[in-house]
């Protein structure tokens, strides 16, 4: 990896999450996509995965299912019971 | 406890001479308010012929995006007992096999936890544990963690590796079924928890073709154990099959599908070059017959479950491999270049089968940087109009095709 830290990256993942909150399910792969045009060779592909797990294990963004996988932040379903 | 169970409509279910999960469920809703307003909730559903649950979406423990699938109830207020109903998905251990004291660890942290109710075990392989709150779920992980358990695989994301007994128990294996789904296991821990791929894939392992994981039809990789040198025989055990009036004809020799086995007396002969490795011969006569010396698996790529397009079965595409000395290094990149191509030209909720047969087998053997191989045609051509060798010749010349 060059200069662009896990850190950079997370941010930049969080951005797009942000950016598509209640629009657009992200998922890992649109974020691997979107990285990989932003800075080209100088991350790979355990890069973004180690940005996308710092944001997990923070609690920033959380998984969601409805069809297939997406990256969320996190909110209250529609479908949950108190 | 509240009101008196009333089910008629599930009671039918216990009639007869099966056993019944309404009957299991009753022992239970007598001391739990959860299997109490499952039976309740059922019964209303038969009643009025509709489901009543809601699919929760974003339900799971901290970090994982796999293990747990989100499940209310569409009448909280009617049925309290299961307002929330999450099932959680346990990785199981390698081939199902459990000493009595790893059950009831499951067992006491599922009753602490949750609704007391489990499958043994889900499609996939996992156990399945029926039923719990939302904040009974960190806890759950928690307890499941301390005591050496994992979260299985859901969503899209690598589904929990899952195999037969292999060699831990049947003389067929052709490789170590139980060491490779351990393997796959601890190295992919990352693709099994966190959701990365365009839909799920399943990965299971047979022993040898008998397939008793059923993979060639219901994962997404098949990882077949099978052999390339002859069957072997024990020509005395084969002369006792005879001498006890056993009809090989009949049974054995009519039956092989390649008709590639011939008996004189009490003689046997297989002719292996045409021998497509079906078992039948082997299982009929173990004692006389059995897979040769050189082993190893096939892969197998691209089952599915007839949910979003048709059912599909997995089509050859490496028919030997071996692991040697341990060494799963090249298995493992075969594996990441499938997903990567796949990743990368995948659409949403895209199965690797249906993958295939959108870009064509061709193509995403290119992708992924295999060569073609005769094992890998599904059907002879029928159309006698193209002649690949004049196609190839009139290209190298510059000339089109008419
Ligand atoms: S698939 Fe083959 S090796 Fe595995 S348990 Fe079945 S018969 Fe035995
Ligand atoms: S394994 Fe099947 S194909 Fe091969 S010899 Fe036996 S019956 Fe014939």
């Amino acid at each position: 990896m060059g200069d662009i830290s896990v850190d950079q990256l997370a941010e930049d993942c969080y951005a797009i999450v942000a950016e598509n909150a209640g629009q657009k399910k992200v998922k890992a792969g649109d974020l691997q996509k979107a990285m990989a045009a932003k800075y080209g060779d100088q991350i790979g592909r355990a890069d973004v995965k180690a940005a996308i797990k710092q944001l997990m294990d923070s609690g920033r963004t959380v998984y969601g299912y409805f069809g297939g996988s997406s990256i969320e932040l996190p909110h209250k379903e529609a479908a949950e019971n108190q | 406890m509240a009101d008196e169970l009333k089910t008629p409509l599930l009671d039918e279910l216990e009639k007869g001479p099966w056993p019944s999960f309404v009957t299991d469920i009753k022992s239970m809703a007598e001391t739990k308010e959860m299997p109490r307003d499952l039976l309740r909730q059922l019964e209303k559903s038969y009643e009025d012929k509709r489901g009543y649950w809601k699919h929760g979406g974003l339900v799971g423990v901290m970090g994982y995006g796999g293990g747990v699938i989100g499940r209310y109830s569409a009448l909280p207020e009617e049925f309290p007992g299961v307002s929330h109903f999450h099932t959680v998905r346990v990785n199981q251990p390698s081939g199902w096999f459990y000493t009595s004291d790893a059950m009831r660890e499951i067992i006491d942290i599922w009753d602490a936890h949750g609704s007391g109710l489990y499958n043994m075990h889900g499609s996939t392989g996992d156990m399945v544990l029926l039923g719990t709150r939302t904040e009974e779920l960190e806890p759950t992980f928690q307890a499941l963690t301390e005591k050496g358990w994992d979260l299985g695989g859901s969503g899209s994301d690598l589904r929990t590796p899952s195999n037969c007994v292999g060699p831990a128990r049947c003389e067929n294996a052709c490789y170590d079924t139980m060491e490779m789904a351990y393997q796959l296991t601890h190295n992919y821990q990352d693709e099994l928890h966190r959701p990365m791929f365009n839909y799920k894939f399943k990965i299971k392992m047979s022993g040898c073709p008998n397939d008793c994981t059923a993979s060639i039809a219901r994962s997404d990789m098949a990882v077949i154990g099978i052999w390339k040198d002859d069957i072997k025989v024990d020509k005395e055990e084969f002369a006792k099959y005879i001498d006890d009036g056993f009809n090989v004809k009949e049974f054995v020799v009519e039956k092989c599908p390649t008709q590639c086995i011939s008996v004189e007396g009490k003689e046997i002969s297989i002719d292996n070059s045409n021998c497509v490795k079906c078992m039948h011969c082997i299982n009929r006569m173990p004692k006389a017959l059995s897979v040769g010396d050189e082993k190893g698996f096939a892969i197998n790529i691209g089952a599915k479950a007839p949910i979003v397009e048709g059912a599909l079965f997995a089509q050859s595409i490496i028919p030997f491999m071996q692991i040697k000395d341990g060494d799963y290094a090249g298995l493992y990149d075969l594996i990441e270049r499938i997903w990567e191509f796949w990743d990368e030209h995948g659409m949403a909720r895209e199965r690797i089968g249906e993958f295939i047969e959108r870009v064509s087998l061709a193509t995403f053997l290119e992708g992924v940087g295999l060569e073609p191989l005769p094992t890998m045609v599904k059907a002879p051509r029928d159309n006698p109009y193209i002649f690949y060798e004049e196609y190839f010749a009139d290209e190298d010349a510059g000339e089109g095709e008419e």
